[in-house]
């Protein structure tokens, strides 16, 4: 844990007057892949999306590698929910994977023949390089999230953020894609990941923050994922069994 | 005046060469800039802006006192901005869905423009007459410097539209994700909305206030029923709008005395009735003749299934077996049968049948195909 990726200081956000997030202080360390878990309205994906710029906070300040976020965008990669967005939009999956470069690109430039191999080679990483010309209306929900997953690697970040990428995917799309995060993380890169299944954190993840509003804990799965911090965050006597 | 002569006399006549370039190009651009509109849901956006640019144009004539087409389209152009940043204003600062915001502005609006209009009406100026000529347009007042306007604007939008070809794309799709890659959305945004209340203000005086959404959704609508690629769809766009311009002043001009307007509208409407009913891949009747063809051949193999079960009891697949069996199937119709037996899976003897090998074999592969394409 030498190096810091993100930093949130004091981080409030609220829609009308009540706050989503109250007063969040987070440090994430370099390396990590990281579960944010915590109930529905716990504030999970407003938490990613007030760190990314899409959401206004009220207060408070992000840092990536102790500099402003603002400065540091192309260190940064967003997967949103795949229901985000309109999947019968006239484009092919090539095309949506190779949005991933063009933020590197800057305005006007078209992307180049860089940035098509850029796209291919994200494309083979999820095991999506067979649809490459597929309409993207004609993918499954499992194969959108994949085509999701491979723009953000085209982005060729150093961290990822990534909003219930297991949410509405079969068995088989869920291990490929904790391989890949799994693969990130080797490589050094961060993942930060909204998540939903408890029973699965242990196995996956190992650093988690545990979120409901405010901050309840982060640090090592193996250190403060226990019946205490699940019973602080859910507000229910939580028993689940956590294999070490 | 027919059709042909019409079509004759368009590069000669001077009037209707003016007339028929000016519905063309103004199709045009519509049609490319609502292509952008149909894919943001914001199909409705084009009748707000329509509407709201009323009371630019009678304001206008008010300040001014004359009937200068430039200055009340400059009119128009304002107060259709105002109305459209207003409906932007009310989506995020309060709690109002898009439609709800739309049809307030719309409204409020309209309703000033009319009393305005009604106000000028009553004014002891000759020179009132003609301004309700906005309201549902008129193609023959066009004048050759209301077309050079209308094709300047086209070729700026067009220029505008390749320069930022790949930041429309991307903030069309996934607007959150624009931002995160450092784009000024916000800025994109205000640049096509700007275009499309430039490209409406523009269709005031050919098409009216009333009909000119019609033009944003129409072609676009069209358009999006034939491809796959935004691209194509903004060209096809452009010509399905073009083209509706064109027959529409057609039709038209060699019918005495029908208005231009509702013509171009509807033979817009037609464009995309057709194209609902005729695209290959996303229209109505190839879909239903997908579906009936698919239905059969599920119902073929379903048959087939069954009397592989059958068959599959016995050491000899070929054991005969009587047809009575079949109808404990459901699907079963003696017209399946024919068409397993004309495919060579079946033969049959008096009261009995029997799978062919091949017959067999494409049943047994059936279930091989259906559990590797499940993903």
């Amino acid at each position: 844990m030498d190096n810091i990726a993100v930093k949130v200081d004091d981080l409030t956000v609220a829609y009308n007057y009540k706050p989503v997030l109250w007063d969040i202080d987070l440090e994430i360390p370099e390396g990590v892949l990281m579960a944010i878990v915590g109930p529905n309205g716990a504030g999970k994906s407003t938490l990613i999306k007030a760190i990314l710029g899409i959401l206004k906070p009220i207060a408070g300040s992000v840092t990536i590698y102790g500099n402003p976020y603002d400065k540091q965008r192309k260190l940064v990669a967003y997967v949103p929910q795949k229901g985000s967005v309109d999947w019968d939009f006239p484009t092919t999956a090539l095309d949506v994977v190779m949005m991933g470069t063009y933020g590197s690109l800057g305005w006007i430039k078209r992307p180049k023949q860089k940035e098509k191999k850029a796209a291919l080679e994200a494309l083979e990483k999820v095991g999506m390089l067979a649809f490459k010309n597929r309409q993207i209306s004609q993918l499954s929900g499992g194969q959108q999230q994949r085509i999701f997953l491979a723009r953000a690697l085209a982005q060729n970040a150093s961290i990822y953020f990534m909003d219930e990428p297991f949410q509405g995917v079969d068995a088989t799309t869920e291990i490929a894609i904790i391989n890949i995060l799994k693969e990130l993380r080797k490589a050094g890169k961060t993942v930060i990941v909204v998540h939903h299944d408890l029973q699965t954190v242990p196995e996956y993840f190992d650093w988690v923050t545990f979120l409901n509003v405010k901050k309840i804990a982060t640090g090592p799965v193996k250190d403060i994922f226990n019946d205490n911090n699940l019973t602080k965050t859910y507000g229910i006597n939580y028993k689940v069994s956590i294999q070490k | 005046m027919d059709i042909q002569e019409y079509f004759s006399l368009v590069f000669s006549d001077y009037t209707l060469r003016t007339i028929t370039l000016g519905t063309a190009i103004l199709g045009a651009v519509t049609g490319m800039l609502g292509s952008f509109a149909v894919l943001r849901k914001q199909s409705l956006l084009g009748d707000a802006i329509s509407h709201a640019a009323l009371p630019g144009i009678a304001i206008a004539f008010l300040i001014t006192g004359a009937k200068d087409s430039n200055i009340l389209l400059l009119g128009a152009l304002v107060s259709g901005l105002i109305g459209t940043f207003w409906i932007r204003g009310i989506i995020t600062k309060t709690h109002l869905k898009s439609d709800t915001a739309l049809g307030l502005i719309l409204s409020l609006f309209f309703g000033f423009g009319m009393l305005l209009l009604t106000f000028i009406q009553k004014q002891p100026n000759a020179n009132q007459a003609g301004l309700d000529k906005y309201l549902f347009g008129q193609a023959a007042t066009l004048v050759e410097s209301d077309v050079w306007l209308m094709a300047g604007v086209t070729v700026v939008c067009l220029f505008v539209l390749l320069l930022f070809w790949k930041e429309f794309k991307i903030l069309l799709f996934d607007a959150d994700y624009t931002k995160t890659l450092g784009f000024n959305t916000k800025f994109i945004d205000v640049l096509i909305t700007t275009f499309i209340v430039l490209a409406i203000v523009l269709g005031l005086q050919t098409v009216g206030v009333v009909l000119m959404s019609a033009m944003l959704l129409a072609p676009a609508a069209a358009a999006r029923q034939w491809t796959n690629s935004l691209g194509i769809m903004v060209f096809l766009a452009a010509i399905f709008g073009a083209f509706s311009g064109v027959l529409g002043t057609a039709i038209s001009a060699s019918q005495n005395n029908l208005s231009t307007g509702p013509i171009i509208v509807l033979v817009a409407a037609t464009v995309v009735v057709f194209s609902f009913v005729f695209s290959p891949s996303r229209g109505l009747l190839f879909k239903q003749i997908r579906f009936i063809k698919n239905r059969r051949d599920l119902e073929l193999h379903k048959t087939l299934a069954f009397m592989y079960h059958i068959a599959e009891t016995h050491e000899d697949i070929s054991h005969p077996h009587t047809i009575k069996i079949l109808n404990n199937f459901q699907g079963y119709t003696r017209g399946t049968l024919q068409k397993l037996v004309k495919k060579n899976y079946v033969t049959l003897d008096g009261n009995m049948w029997s799978l062919t090998e091949e017959g067999f074999n494409t049943a047994e592969n059936l279930y091989n195909q259906q559990s590797t394409s499940n993903e």
